[in-house]
């Protein structure tokens, strides 16, 4: 996985509630079995007509959202199916961070999975950087995942709260599944305290 | 020691290390698969040549993707990527290892309907499965949740989960439901109150009287929900109903196994005095049969209003109700009864068991449809067999309605089971999302005998209307 350390990009306004994980890669793109190339597809609904063509008013087609990294939205982003093709879609499309008043849980996890980094902030700040995010590609967001902070263009910046063991590895790039493996003695010993404790499980 | 919740007992009972900041490795008791959120998992594991740890403790079974046609078997029914997703499967489970439910079996359909047939799921257990409406499993008492791919990956390689604990929020339904209201009621009436963030950060507890007086069907419909109303798990605790059907499972203990089980299982519920971080209750009497009327399934109102103005709402939710209305082609004010139905869908891993079937045939019994299209889906093929000896199966045929075999079907489209943009469609599934059933479909989330009567009415109907002609 790629670290996260600091990021100054580009990001685009969505500032519709609810975005669900069907908008943004809907479910003729979840028949792959790869990880990649899902970023021509993201929000494929909302960003081509269904002959494909693109729609030039949706946020990522307008000329200075093309090179997007961040994306500003609405509350309650990543809402509904648990696919792990909405942080892939995201990624390969070039975002690496989402700045929401609030995610969906599973959402909010798969992120920290592939690199990318979610913010929450509270509404104000989220207004704040929405409506920095509106002026186009001259205003570049800073992302801080060391110093917890999101700066706009203006200088305001603003602090947010991540859990600590989701920072460390999302800062180092770290893969979970070896981290836990250092810990197979737990789970022997916990597989060999229950199967006398609750034989039938 | 202090008083717990139900999610305090099962979560206690399954951490296998807790470091300082309170992160915990939690053990999976069983980890439900599907061909569709898996492959990238299983490269993985390929990719750096790990095993499964507990393959006696993985299931799985292909529904996503999979006709519901007749002519299933004939490859050709299938698109090339979704052949090419069911085959990654087939292979992955030979090689290894795992419990699985091939296309041609007899016990096939969606995961969350053939885990708790088959007696994977009970009481006290950690259920995951790449798939949010894992939520389902919660209605035995079993701490159930969606997982991510890469959650997924973990889960096979580890037999665990790196997770903090979630909040916990009571949600109680108090006194009786009244004629005509059903478990679907219940849960979209709830995800009305709280909102689809409602219960994010939280594990929900189902209970009260008119919970209790569900049946294990009705009590999978709640918690199914759960995860639209933001909340990973909704739990309720077992009771004799819960022990009466686990009994005789293929994959339910035995003998003095079963015992020691039963034992166990009566000791889970929330003790006096344990605290709930927040609490919403709801009187039984009060709830209708609902039906949505946008694009979240936090849009729902009771049958007999009219579609709301999108002024009448604040913040975010104005202009997403605007949307909504536009992408739903209905106007504030309109009667919900008035509102015409193209097509109906009844099935899903919500409302795809023998009770939710049987509901419908209620309805239906005699009459015959008036859209223009109308499928039944049943939950599993043993779902399907018992629907065929109990009668239920010609009613629908008799009504009109397509009888299929099983899997997720038009819930999410995925297999060739879509509706055309503009087509507006009564489904007893739990999503209404843009597209969610196929680009520029319409969706309408109700109860299966919500369906059934828009089914032979061809609008949006009072169930209520048509059960006076019933008793």
């Amino acid at each position: 996985m790629e670290k996260f350390t600091t990021l100054t990009g580009i990001a685009a306004p969505m500032p519709l509630v609810n975005i669900d994980t069907d908008m943004i890669i809907p479910k003729q793109f979840l028949k792959t079995i790869q990880r990649s190339g899902l970023g021509k597809n993201l929000f494929d609904e909302m960003r081509y007509t269904p002959d494909g063509q693109e729609i030039p008013d949706f946020v990522l087609n307008q000329p200075a959202y093309r090179k997007a990294q961040i994306i500003v939205a609405g509350d309650n982003f990543g809402c509904g199916s648990s696919r792990e093709h909405a942080p892939w879609a995201l990624l390969d499309f070039g975002i690496r961070c989402v700045i929401s008043t609030s995610f969906a849980d599973i959402f909010y996890n798969n992120c920290f999975k592939n690199g990318i980094l979610p913010v929450v902030l509270p509404p104000e700040a989220v207004a704040h950087l929405m409506d920095d995010a509106k002026k186009g590609e001259n205003a570049r967001i800073t992302v801080d995942l060391e110093d917890q902070t999101v700066t706009a263009s203006d200088g305001k910046t603003f602090a947010f709260e991540i859990d600590a063991f989701k920072k460390h590895c999302l800062l180092n790039g770290l893969d979970d599944i070896g981290l836990t493996l250092e810990k197979a003695s737990a789970i022997d010993a916990y597989e060999a305290r229950t199967a006398t404790l609750r034989p039938w499980a | 020691m202090a008083p717990r919740t139900l999610y305090d007992k099962i979560w206690d009972d399954h951490v296998v290390h807790q470091a300082e900041d309170g992160t915990c490795l939690l053990y999976i008791d069983r980890h439900l698969v599907h061909e569709v959120t898996s492959p990238q998992a299983f490269e993985g594991l390929r990719m750096t040549g790990r095993k499964v740890r507990a393959p006696e403790k993985t299931i799985a079974v292909p529904d996503h993707n999979v006709p519901t046609t007749l002519d299933r078997a004939n490859a050709a029914t299938m698109t090339e990527d979704s052949r090419i997703q069911v085959a990654a499967l087939d292979k992955n489970a030979k090689d290894f290892g795992i419990n699985y439910y091939p296309v041609s079996d007899v016990r096939q359909g969606i995961v969350h309907i053939v885990g708790p047939e088959q007696g994977w799921t009970l009481p006290g257990m950690t259920v995951v499965c790449g798939d949010s409406h894992t939520a389902t499993h919660g209605a035995f008492g079993a701490l159930a949740h969606g997982i991510g791919t890469s959650e997924v990956e973990h889960v096979l390689a580890t037999q665990t989960l790196i997770q903090r604990k979630g909040k916990n929020m009571k949600v109680e339904i108090t006194g009786s439901l009244r004629p005509g209201v059903t478990a679907k009621d219940i849960t979209l009436s709830v995800i009305g109150a709280t909102g689809t963030a409602g219960g994010t950060g939280y594990v929900i507890e189902y209970c009260g009287q008119a919970i209790r007086e569900l049946s294990m069907e009705g009590r999978m419909t709640v918690c199914n929900m759960a995860i639209e109303g933001g909340a990973r798990a909704g739990l309720i605790a077992p009771d004799e109903k819960t022990f009466a059907y686990c009994m005789g499972r293929p994959h339910a203990p035995k003998g003095a196994k079963w015992e020691a089980a039963l034992a166990y299982w009566k000791t889970l519920y929330t003790d006096e005095g344990a605290h709930f971080d927040k609490v919403v209750t709801i009187r039984g009497e009060d709830i209708a049969p609902v039906v949505t009327w946008g694009t979240s399934p936090e849009d729902v109102l009771p049958i007999t209003d009219v579609v709301p103005a999108p002024e009448s709402f604040s913040g975010g939710k104005v202009d997403a109700a605007k949307r909504s209305l536009d992408y739903m082609g209905l106007q504030p004010g309109q009667k919900l009864t008035d509102i015409a139905i193209d097509t109906v869908f009844i099935g899903s891993c919500t409302n795809g068991r023998i009770e939710d079937l049987r509901a419908a045939a209620a309805i239906l019994k005699g009459k015959k449809i008036k859209v223009k299209r109308a499928m039944v889906v049943p939950g599993s093929g043993l779902v399907r067999a018992q629907a065929e000896e109990e009668g239920l199966a010609q009613i629908f045929i008799d009504a009109g309605f397509e009888w299929r075999l099983a899997g997720c079907s038009m819930c999410l489209a995925m297999n060739p089971d879509q509706l055309s943009p503009g087509e507006r469609c009564a489904a007893t599934s739990n999503r209404n999302f843009e597209g969610r059933q196929g680009r520029g479909g319409r969706t309408h989330l109700m109860s299966p005998a919500m369906a059934a009567a828009a089914a032979i009415t061809g609008h949006l109907t009072d169930v209520r209307e048509l059960m006076g002609e019933m008793v």
